[in-house]
């Protein structure tokens, strides 16, 4: 009965699947930045000296990997409706 | 118990939603505003684009300033600088040194310098606008303006590269040796997408998205703030403390979000720079 209940709310549900369809593209940005930002941070701990450098190419490995979210969040403006 | 659970979620989500008087969620109409001036012909002027004149009217005072005092100073030979030269030198010095000379060497660094700067600039002072009382809106919100500077930024790669190499320019961007030859028309492709058209798209993409995504965040906070406090009434009126707890935190994280996209984008178009400036190996 109880799964009814969830079955019907899920049913009707309204709004837009693009919300969901973000949300989806949101995990793969965030697990690549996480990836990024995370082996700088080991590299900085071996090598601290080379801190300035690791962090310039860690901002350019993020750019391109949020540039993929991003393009996520613009498309319901250029396709949607 | 899930069931007393959902109708008990159901009545904490439906006032905020579909109240008495209606919180109106911000939409994507925030960023086209009525035109205040010229409305109807192609030269209307709205919200944004006041804001946008007012930040390069600002922007060209200050760096004029700035462009005087660093003239005086080196004609007087007065090398203890003002608190406004030093600002200028750090900020222009930033420019300089931690992003155009780290990338393309002095030589090449300074010859980009000129267009370096100005990108950073105005990334900058169109970013900031997006969190300054009674502007509130970033002149960079809407794809024109950073569609503009990441035009510049592509054709001075481009520019940069043919100078360099000629056609060999195209080769070395498009058809990178070391790729065994049955790879060569994928490479080509994926090249071709990437360098020539993906390139000044997420560019101004970027800039713009983290620039609509920050405001409508901020809206979404203050408007609930102001939902909670003066429309809604009991255990609600606490919530709003939280929501504009969560917009303050997000004004700061605006103002890292400002610096931070004006650096990647004038680090990206020196990256670009360096890559169209690089010999094949």
């Amino acid at each position: 009965m109880h799964l009814e209940t969830v079955a019907a709310a899920a049913v009707g549900m309204t709004g837009s699947l693009g919300n969901v369809g973000y949300g989806l593209a949101a995990i793969g940005a965030g697990i690549g930045i996480g990836l990024v930002v995370s082996k700088t941070i080991e590299s900085i701990a071996r090598q601290p000296e080379l801190a300035s450098r690791l962090q310039v190419t860690m901002w350019i490995g993020i750019a391109f990997t949020e540039a993929l979210a991003l393009i996520a969040l613009a498309t319901p403006f250029i396709f949607g409706k | 118990m899930l069931a007393n659970a959902l109708s008990l979620l159901n009545a904490v989500v439906t006032p905020v939603v579909t109240g008495d008087s209606g919180f109106v969620s911000p939409s994507i109409d925030e960023f086209y505003p009525e035109a205040i001036l010229f409305g109807g012909t192609p030269f209307a002027l709205n919200r944004i684009m006041m804001i946008r004149i007012l930040v390069l009217v600002l922007l060209s005072v200050l760096v004029l300033a700035w462009a005087r005092t660093f003239a005086k100073a080196y004609a007087t030979k007065n090398y203890v600088p003002s608190r406004f030269q030093m600002m200028g030198e750090i900020a222009v010095g930033f420019v300089r040194k931690s992003i155009a000379h780290d990338q393309l060497g002095e030589k090449d660094g300074d010859r980009f310098l000129p267009l370096l700067t100005t990108i950073f600039f105005i990334v900058l002072g169109m970013n900031i606008t997006g969190i300054i009382p009674t502007l509130n809106i970033a002149g960079s919100s809407l794809i024109g303006l950073p569609l503009v500077l990441a035009l510049g930024a592509y054709v001075t790669f481009i520019y940069a590269g043919f100078k360099k190499h000629g056609f060999g320019f195209l080769k070395t961007a498009l058809l990178p040796s070391g790729v065994p030859t049955v790879f060569l028309p994928l490479v080509f492709l994926i090249e071709l997408l990437s360098t020539f058209i993906l390139r000044p798209v997420t560019l101004a993409l970027r800039l713009t998205m983290n620039m609509v995504a920050g405001h409508l965040l901020l809206v979404l906070c203050f408007a609930a703030t102001q939902y909670f406090f003066f429309e809604s009434s009991g255990i609600f009126k606490v919530m709003g403390v939280g929501t504009f707890t969560f917009g303050f935190v997000f004004t700061l994280f605006e103002i890292l979000v400002a610096f931070l996209q004006a650096y990647v984008f004038t680090l990206l178009t020196t990256v670009y720079i360096q890559l169209a400036l690089a010999d094949d190996h």
